[in-house]
C-alpha cells in the first residue's frame, strides 16, 4: 500500500507495466511537442512578445511622451487641439513610434492609429506596476515603471478599443482606463 | 541549560509514548499526535476565516450584489489570498509533513519543543498579517509589488510565519533521520512519505525564496533600503508565490494515493513511475517562478520557454504520470476488491458515500480538466498574452488550490480526525454530501472565473462596469453573467466550507467516542487497511480498462483546449 514501505525491498527492480509506459512516452512526446511549438511560433507566428526593453528614469519617459503628444496631438476643423475626458488625443505619423504612459490612475494618451500599419509601441509606467489590458482584443502586457518596454503593434481591426488596467494598483485601480481607436 | 536544548536533543532512550491505531496499526507517539491536531485545528480557522473572506469577494465581484464599498473589498481580497493560500494551506500542510514522517513511519517526532516553538511563530505570524491587513494600510494584494508599499507589519508577519515553516519542515527532514536510525520502518519510505518528502523539499526552496525577497522588502517599508526593483521582486517573489504551489500539488497527491490506500486498499501500480513522477516535481518545479513572469518586460523569450515549461514539461510529466496511476491504482484495487464487471464498475460501485473517497476523486478530476490544463495554457508564452492578469488566473488557480488541493485536504481530514481523535463523524449525512457541495462550488468558481477572463474581464477589480473610468468601455453581457455564476457558485462552496467546518468541530468536540474493541467507523477503512497486501507488482497484469477511457477523455480534451487558444492567438493584433 501506498502508506506502508513497499513490500518488494528491490521495487526499483519492478518491470514498469505496459500501460504507464505507453502513457509516460504519450505525456513525454506531447511535452516536447508543446516546448518546440512555443519556439516555432517565433517563426511562424506574429503574435510573439518583444523582448526589447530599456532601463528609464519615469521622469524621462514622462517628458518623452508629452512631448510626443504635443507633437502629434489631433487638431479639429478650426485647428484646435482635440481632446477626449481631458486626455489629448494623439495621431501619430504611420509605421512610426508610438508612448503610451500609464499612471495613477490613467492610460494616456488617447491614441488614434492606422488598421494594418505597424508602430512601434512604447510603454511604461511612472509610478506603480499597472496592467496594459487591451479589449476586446484581449492582449495583456505588464507595465513596470523604470522600464521601457518596445514592441511593433499592428491593428488588425478597426473602430474604438478599451485599455482596462488589470494590475491592482490601489483604490483607483477599477476606474484605470485607456482608449485606442483605429480608423481605416 | 534551556527547555529548548533539552528538546532538541533528547537524552538517549528517551522515552517516547506510543499508542497504537486500532484502525490502521500505526504507531502514533504522543507528541507527533497533538501537534498535528493543533496543525490541522489551526488549519481549519484559517481556511473559515479566509473563506469567509473569499465568499465577501465573490458576492462584491457579482455585478448585481457588489456587497463591499471598494476599500473594503481591496482589503478582503488581500486577507484572503494571505488567509487561505498561506495560512489554511501550509498550516495544514505541516500536519500532512508531520503525519507522513512520525506516524507512518512509526517514529517519535524530533525535537517536539522546537516544533510547538515553529507552530507558535507560525500562528504568530499569521495574526500579526491579518493585525496588518485589517489596519486598512496594507491592501495591496497577496503579491505586493512594489513600489506599491505595505505597512511593515504585512512583510515582517510574512517573514515569522515563513521562518516558523521553515523549522517545521527541518523537523520534518529530522524526523525521518531518527526514524531511519531508530529502524522503526523496514526497507524504503512509504510512497506518501515519499510525496511529502517531496512537498518538504520544495518547501526549503520556496520559504527560502520568499525570505530572500521580503526581507529587504521590509527594509525598505521600514526606510532602511531606497528601493526594490520591480522586476526583480517578481522573479524571486514568484519564486516563492508559485513554486509554493508545487508543495499543495505534491501535498495533495500523495493524500491522494493515501486515500486510495486507506480507503480502497489500493498500492501504486507501479512505485518506480509514481515515485519517479514526484521526482520530477524536485528537479523542475522550482521553474515555475516564470508563469507570471510571461507578460513582462526585460526578460528574454528564452528564458521565458525554458523557465515556463519547467525544462520542456518534465514537470507536467509528473502530473500526467500521476493522472494515470492514482486512477489506475483506484481500479486496480477496485477489482481485486470484486468491482471487476465491465470497464465501469470500479467506479459505479466505488464508495461515493464515503466523503473521504468522493472528495478525493472529485479533487483528482478538477484538479486535471480544470486545473492542470489551463495551468499549461496559462503558462505556454505566447497564449499567456491572452489571459495575463484577467480574471482567467484565479480561475486557473481556484481549479488547483481550491478544487485540487484544499478538496483533497477536506477529504483526508475525515481519514484523521476519527484517527487521531478517536471520535467518529457525527453528521455522516452531512459530511457524506459535504465534499459535494464544496467540489460543486469550486469547479463552478474556476470555471466561470476563466470564461470570464476569456471575455477579458480583469482580476482584482471592484467593478468592471467601469462607472468612473474616464474612457468607458462596455464588457459583454456575458462577462457579466458569468461574474454572476461565479458569485452564485462562491455561496455554494461557502456552504459546503460551513457544512465541513461544522462536522469537523462538532466531532472533535461532541463526535461519538471510538473506545472499546467493537467501536466501528460510520466511514469504514479497507479491510485490508492494517496488513501489507502480499508482494509488489500484485497488481503485476492490471487490466485497466476504464482508466484507459478516462485518460484517453483527459488527453483528447487537453490537445483540442491548447490549439483551440493558438486558434484566438492568431486572431489577435500583430505585435512582436
Amino acid at each position: 500500500m501506498a502508506i506502508t514501505p513497499p513490500s518488494n525491498r528491490l521495487w526499483w527492480k519492478e518491470p514498469i507495466q505496459a500501460i504507464e509506459l505507453g502513457w509516460v512516452i504519450i505525456a513525454f512526446l506531447w511535452g516536447l511537442f508543446m516546448f518546440f511549438f512555443m519556439i516555432a511560433w517565433h517563426f511562424i507566428g506574429d503574435q510573439n512578445l518583444s523582448n526589447e526593453t530599456y532601463r528609464i528614469t519615469p521622469e524621462a519617459f514622462e517628458d518623452k511622451v508629452v512631448a510626443f503628444a504635443e507633437e502629434y496631438q489631433k487638431k479639429d476643423a478650426n485647428g484646435e487641439p482635440v481632446e477626449e475626458a481631458g486626455v489629448p488625443v494623439v495621431v501619430p505619423p504611420e509605421g512610426g513610434d508610438v508612448y503610451m504612459l500609464a499612471r495613477l490612475w490613467e492610460f494616456w494618451p488617447v491614441l488614434e492609429l492606422k488598421k494594418d500599419v505597424p508602430y512601434r509601441f512604447h510603454l511604461s509606467s511612472t509610478d506603480w506596476q499597472h496592467g496594459f489590458s487591451l479589449q476586446p482584443t484581449n492582449i495583456n502586457i505588464s507595465v513596470h515603471p523604470g522600464y521601457e518596454h518596445v514592441f511593433t503593434l499592428t491593428p488588425t481591426g478597426s473602430g474604438d478599443f478599451g485599455i482596462v488596467c488589470n494590475e491592482f494598483c490601489g483604490i483607483g485601480h477599477h476606474s484605470m482606463t485607456g482608449r485606442i481607436r483605429v480608423v481605416e | 541549560m534551556t527547555s529548548i536544548e533539552h528538546g532538541a536533543v533528547p537524552a538517549a532512550g528517551l522515552p517516547a509514548e506510543f499508542r497504537t491505531c486500532r484502525f490502521t496499526g500505526l504507531r502514533i507517539e504522543k507528541n507527533a499526535e497533538t501537534l498535528i491536531k493543533a496543525n490541522a485545528v489551526t488549519a481549519v480557522v484559517f481556511l473559515m476565516l479566509g473563506g469567509l473572506m473569499g465568499l465577501l469577494v465573490a458576492l462584491t465581484r457579482w455585478p448585481a450584489v457588489q456587497i463591499l464599498p471598494a476599500e473594503w473589498f481591496y482589503l478582503m481580497l488581500t486577507g484572503h489570498g494571505a488567509n487561505v493560500l498561506l495560512f489554511w494551506i501550509i498550516f495544514f500542510e505541516i500536519a500532512v509533513l508531520y503525519f507522513a514522517s512520525a506516524v507512518l513511519l512509526g517514529s517519535r517526532l524530533a525535537a517536539p519543543k522546537l516544533a510547538w516553538l515553529a507552530f507558535v511563530l507560525m500562528v504568530a505570524g499569521a495574526l500579526m498579517a491579518n493585525y496588518a491587513v485589517l489596519r486598512g494600510d496594507s491592501s495591496v494584494m497577496f503579491t505586493s509589488y512594489p513600489p506599491m508599499q505595505a505597512s511593515h507589519w504585512f512583510y515582517l508577519s510574512l517573514i515569522i510565519f515563513a521562518v516558523g515553516a521553515l523549522l517545521a519542515v527541518v523537523l520534518f527532514f529530522a524526523t525521518l533521520v531518527i526514524a531511519k536510525a531508530e529502524r522503526t520502518y523496514d526497507g524504503s519510505v512509504p510512497l506518501v512519505t515519499f510525496g511529502a518528502i517531496t512537498a518538504g523539499i520544495i518547501a526549503v526552496f520556496t520559504l527560502a525564496s520568499g525570505a530572500i525577497i521580503l526581507i529587504p522588502t521590509w527594509l525598505w517599508s521600514v526606510g532602511l533600503i531606497s528601493g526594490i526593483d520591480s522586476l526583480m521582486y517578481k522573479v524571486v517573489w514568484w519564486g516563492m508565490g508559485h513554486s509554493s504551489q508545487q508543495i499543495n500539488v505534491s501535498a495533495h497527491v500523495a493524500i491522494w494515493y493515501a486515500i486510495a490506500a486507506m480507503v480502497l486498499g489500493a498500492k501504486p501500480l507501479s512505485e518506480k513511475v509514481s515515485r519517479m513522477a514526484f521526482f520530477m516535481y524536485i528537479l523542475f518545479l522550482q521553474l515555475a517562478s516564470a508563469h507570471h513572469l510571461l507578460a513582462e518586460p526585460g526578460l528574454s523569450s528564452t528564458w521565458k520557454i525554458v523557465n515556463t515549461s519547467y525544462m520542456m514539461y518534465l514537470a507536467v510529466l509528473g502530473s500526467l504520470i500521476h493522472g494515470l496511476t492514482v486512477p489506475g491504482a483506484v481500479e486496480a484495487a477496485q477489482r481485486r476488491n470484486g468491482y471487476d464487471k465491465g470497464w465501469f464498475e470500479w467506479l459505479t460501485k466505488a464508495p461515493w458515500g464515503n466523503p473521504a473517497f468522493s472528495g478525493m476523486f472529485m479533487s483528482l478530476v478538477m484538479f486535471g480538466f480544470i486545473g492542470g490544463i489551463s495551468g499549461v495554457i496559462l503558462g505556454t508564452e505566447q497564449l499567456n498574452v491572452l489571459m495575463h492578469n484577467t480574471i482567467y488566473v484565479p480561475g486557473h488557480f481556484h481549479g488547483t488550490v481550491v478544487a485540487g488541493t484544499t478538496l483533497a485536504f477536506m477529504a483526508g481530514t475525515y481519514l484523521l480526525v476519527p484517527l487521531l481523535f478517536q471520535r467518529d463523524i457525527i453528521w455522516p449525512t452531512v459530511a457524506k454530501w459535504q465534499p459535494y457541495f464544496f467540489g460543486l462550488g469550486a469547479g463552478g468558481i474556476s470555471m466561470f472565473m476563466m470564461g470570464a477572463g476569456t471575455l477579458g474581464v480583469p482580476r482584482r477589480s471592484w467593478d468592471i462596469s467601469l462607472t468612473d473610468a474616464p474612457h468607458v468601455f462596455e464588457f459583454p453581457a456575458a462577462a457579466y453573467l458569468m461574474m454572476g455564476l461565479n458569485g452564485l457558485s462562491a455561496i455554494l462552496a461557502a456552504i459546503g466550507g460551513v457544512m465541513f467546518i461544522l462536522v469537523i468541530v462538532a466531532t472533535i468536540l461532541a463526535g461519538p467516542k471510538l473506545v472499546g474493541p467493537d467501536a466501528k467507523l460510520t466511514f469504514p477503512l479497507h479491510d485490508k487497511g492494517r496488513e501489507a497486501v502480499s508482494t509488489y507488482g500484485s497488481e503485476a497484469h492490471p487490466k485497466l480498462p476504464g482508466t484507459i477511457v478516462l485518460v484517453t477523455i483527459f488527453f483528447t480534451c487537453f490537445v483540442l483546449y491548447y490549439f483551440v487558444n493558438w486558434k484566438y492567438l492568431s486572431e489577435l493584433w500583430l505585435f512582436n
